[in-house]
């Protein structure tokens, strides 16, 4: 993935993230973003369900890099140092692994399931 | 190895040695006697004046631009490494480095490694670490280190009738996996052996233990076992790596394993942590684990003496 391309999309979560704050005890219009925090070498939780159009965010906290690996290519973090984050949507349903590509030991599963009801996306 | 062990069993064995030496950050000085590498002592006052027709030096994970507070200045200690080296009173034929010279694959922490490693005038032959190959491009390493190798960066070469072999197994690593060496470089391997006597000594480098230490923490190589499947017709095949930040050996049949412990930051032993992360001792005591313990080879007594001699205190 390209830095613009992960610039866009931490762009893309502040903005949902200000969406969310503003229309949360009004009408939640879309799926809840979701966090991931990486620490002590293990994707915590390592698994996570959403619905699509789910924007999930890592955070790394440990004080070794790592990086957020789609074991399919479908995304892929640049190396996250302590405290960075990086941030990707989930637009379609379906079951996303991914692994630290330092540390291939960690690995984690994101689950994609169809947005529906009042969670539907826009 | 176990033999040349025997030899210096008169006080201390090998073991006793390396245990004594776990805490010592510098590098490790290299002994080809017999075609039987092994360890004569840590960096510092190494004396070397037995008949050795090669020695040679180990430096690993100087994690350049690491600031954590396991050690905020790990240029200062590869530093202080550097400047035991260039104490030696006998000169090391050259050095080399077992990877992680990088924390984070930086333009400026290539360059400030390369301005002390430098320092030692040696010949210095490096592998990469993962963390030398994490710029966007993956092109820093091979620019500065990797002329002339292939692959990701593994190459041979001989001295004194030693064939040595650097390996890479931190290239497009696998999910779920360990260290992995990849079949091009596996048959890249075969082929480099093709024809060698087996009586020809082997000395094997790369960042991540070729064998098992402890898949919980991904410390060992996933096909490992291959390379050492096609040394296994070598009586003598010595494995050097990084990674885990400490000493550890082991031997098996005619192959010796050691891994030699960084200048920057110490980790734990398998399984007393939580993570394998840095490892934070007092601030006082930082500067004794790193770089202390000073093995001198005292010729004609066939022994070692273990000196511990902290860079402060």
């Amino acid at each position: 993935m390209t830095l613009e391309l992960v610039r866009g999309a931490v762009a893309a979560a502040a903005l949902q993230l200000a969406v969310l704050t503003a229309t949360a005890f009004v009408a939640p219009a879309r799926a809840e973003d979701m966090s991931v925090k990486i620490d002590n070498f293990t994707f915590n939780p390592p698994r996570v369900t959403v619905k699509a159009g789910t924007t999930v965010s890592w955070t790394n906290g440990d004080d070794i890099p790592h990086t957020v690996t789609s074991s399919a290519k479908l995304f892929k973090s640049k190396v996250l140092d302590t405290d960075d984050k990086y941030s990707f949507t989930f637009a379609t349903p379906g079951v996303y692994e991914y692994f630290c590509s330092l540390h291939p030991h960690m690995t984690g599963t994101i689950v994609v399931e169809a947005a529906t009801g009042s969670n539907a996306g826009p | 190895m176990t033999s040349d062990d025997g030899r210096d069993g008169a006080g201390i064995n090998r073991r006793k040695v390396l245990e004594c030496m776990t805490w010592a950050g510098t590098g490790v000085l290299w002994t080809i006697a017999g075609g039987v590498p092994r360890s004569i002592g840590i960096v510092g006052e190494a004396n070397a004046q037995a008949a050795t027709p090669l020695t040679f030096l180990q430096i690993s994970d100087s994690h350049i631009g690491f600031d954590k507070p396991a050690n905020p200045n790990a240029l200062g200690t590869l530093e202080e490494a550097i400047g035991k080296v260039r104490a030696l009173t006998v000169k090391p034929a050259f050095m080399i480095h077992t990877g992680d010279i990088t924390h984070l694959s930086k333009v400026k922490e290539f360059d400030d490694a390369d301005q002390v490693i430098s320092q030692a005038r040696l010949d210095v032959h490096y592998v990469p670490g993962e963390h030398d190959i994490i710029d966007d491009e993956q092109k820093l390493y091979r620019e500065r280190y990797g002329r002339g190798s292939n692959g990701a960066g593994w190459y041979s070469f001989d001295a004194n009738g030693v064939h040595f072999i650097g390996l890479v197994n931190v290239a497009n690593l696998k999910a779920g996996g360990l260290g992995n060496l990849g079949n091009e470089q596996l048959e890249w391997l075969e082929n480099d052996l093709k024809g060698r006597s087996a009586s020809t000594p082997i000395v094997v480098f790369a960042h991540i233990p070729l064998w098992v230490v402890y898949p919980e923490w991904g410390w060992g190589t996933e096909d490992g076992a291959r390379a050492l499947d096609t040394l296994k017709r070598f009586g003598s095949v010595t494995v050097l790596n990084g990674h885990i930040h400490q000493v550890m050996q082991k031997v098996e049949g005619n192959v010796a394993f050691h891994t030699a412990r960084s200048t920057a930051f110490p980790q734990p032993a398998p399984g007393t942590a939580p993570s394998p992360g840095p490892m934070k001792v007092d601030d006082n005591r930082l500067r004794s684990v790193l770089g202390i313990a000073t093995i001198t080879f005292a010729p004609g007594q066939q022994r070692l003496a273990i000196v511990d001699t902290p860079l402060q205190g």
